[in-house]
């Protein structure tokens, strides 16, 4: 049973969902706190879950980049300990500088919130190496500041290594090159938009987010 | 010491709030051929002098206060208010 680590910002609010999809494929979830540190070695996942992290002040995910447990996650990063961003998990690691970019407000300025046909564009790391290469799932979106952003350099980068996670088939917010989800050099941060945590079963209307947890 | 701090989104980025309220004025009969909307942060800090708090806001604008991906920043060059 792997043990996760699911950091708690004040704000965060889809902690709960991340820590029951983690125990529904048998992963053993552990909250972390915000202000704490902790031991990366008694992890072997870690995520940060969609919300609203300081109530979005400043830029989303920006004051939750420099909260204290930012640091243990920088540590966990330099490990290779896989960490999965989600929504405003994404926004913190893009402010964080772990990912490259930057998700600005939605293109036609409204929160969406919809369920978003995905298709899965590279499976290099663990997180979506339960899905296969322009596989199109069904994943719910819900926010309003998720147009992803970068220079021409990053984006090319992204391109050329493989590092796109997904892409949405039918762009809901303005995102370059369609982005849902990517991934770092190194493989072991997959961060996205989307919710795979509200895909699980077919209650919720699809199961597709699965693939993300089903390593654990 | 009080000193305003500007921050702008970028020219070469979509300023999307700018455009809606651009467009909001335009239907409302105004003529408005560009709006950006940004940030103002009024910092009070200890120094001696204005050069010496600008620094110190330079420091913690690229700590924290501004993304250069998307933004840029102009310290005001006299105290606030």
């Amino acid at each position: 049973m792997k043990k996760v680590g699911i950091v708690r910002f004040l704000g965060t609010n889809c902690d709960k969902d991340v820590a029951l999809a983690v125990e529904s494929v048998g992963g053993h979830a552990q909250y972390l706190w915000y202000q704490d540190q902790f031991d990366v070695k008694e992890y072997e996942a870690i995520v940060l879950p969609g919300g609203f992290s300081y109530g979005d002040y400043l830029r989303t995910g920006a004051l939750a980049a420099i909260a204290p447990i930012m640091k243990s996650v920088w540590e966990a990063n330099q490990k290779g300990i896989p960490i999965l961003g989600i929504c405003n998990g994404f926004q913190i690691l893009c402010e964080a500088k772990m990912l490259p970019g930057v998700l600005m407000r939605n293109q036609k300025q409204r929160f969406i919130d919809e369920l978003e046909e995905l298709q899965i564009e590279s499976t290099k790391s663990v997180w979506i190496s339960n899905y296969q290469s322009k596989q199109k799932i069904k994943i719910p979106i819900a926010h309003g500041e998720g147009r992803y952003y970068a220079e021409e350099d990053d984006l090319k980068a992204l391109q050329d290594q493989d590092l796109i996670v997904a892409t949405y088939l039918d762009n809901p917010n303005g995102s370059v090159y369609d982005i849902a989800g990517i991934m770092n050099t190194q493989k072991n941060i997959v961060a996205l938009m989307p919710h795979p945590e509200r895909a699980m079963s077919d209650w919720m209307g699809s199961q597709d987010g699965r693939g993300f947890f089903q390593w654990l | 010491m009080k000193i305003g701090l500007k921050i702008l989104p970028r020219k070469e980025v979509l300023d999307s709030q700018g455009r809606t309220v651009q467009n909001s004025l335009n239907e409302n009969g105004f003529r408005v051929s560009h709006c950006t909307i940004g940030k103002y942060i009024v910092l009070d800090v200890d120094a001696q002098n204005i050069n010496e708090a600008r620094e110190k806001i330079q420091k913690m604008a690229e700590f924290i206060l501004y993304n250069p991906l998307i933004e840029t920043y102009e310290i005001e060059n006299q105290t606030y208010g």
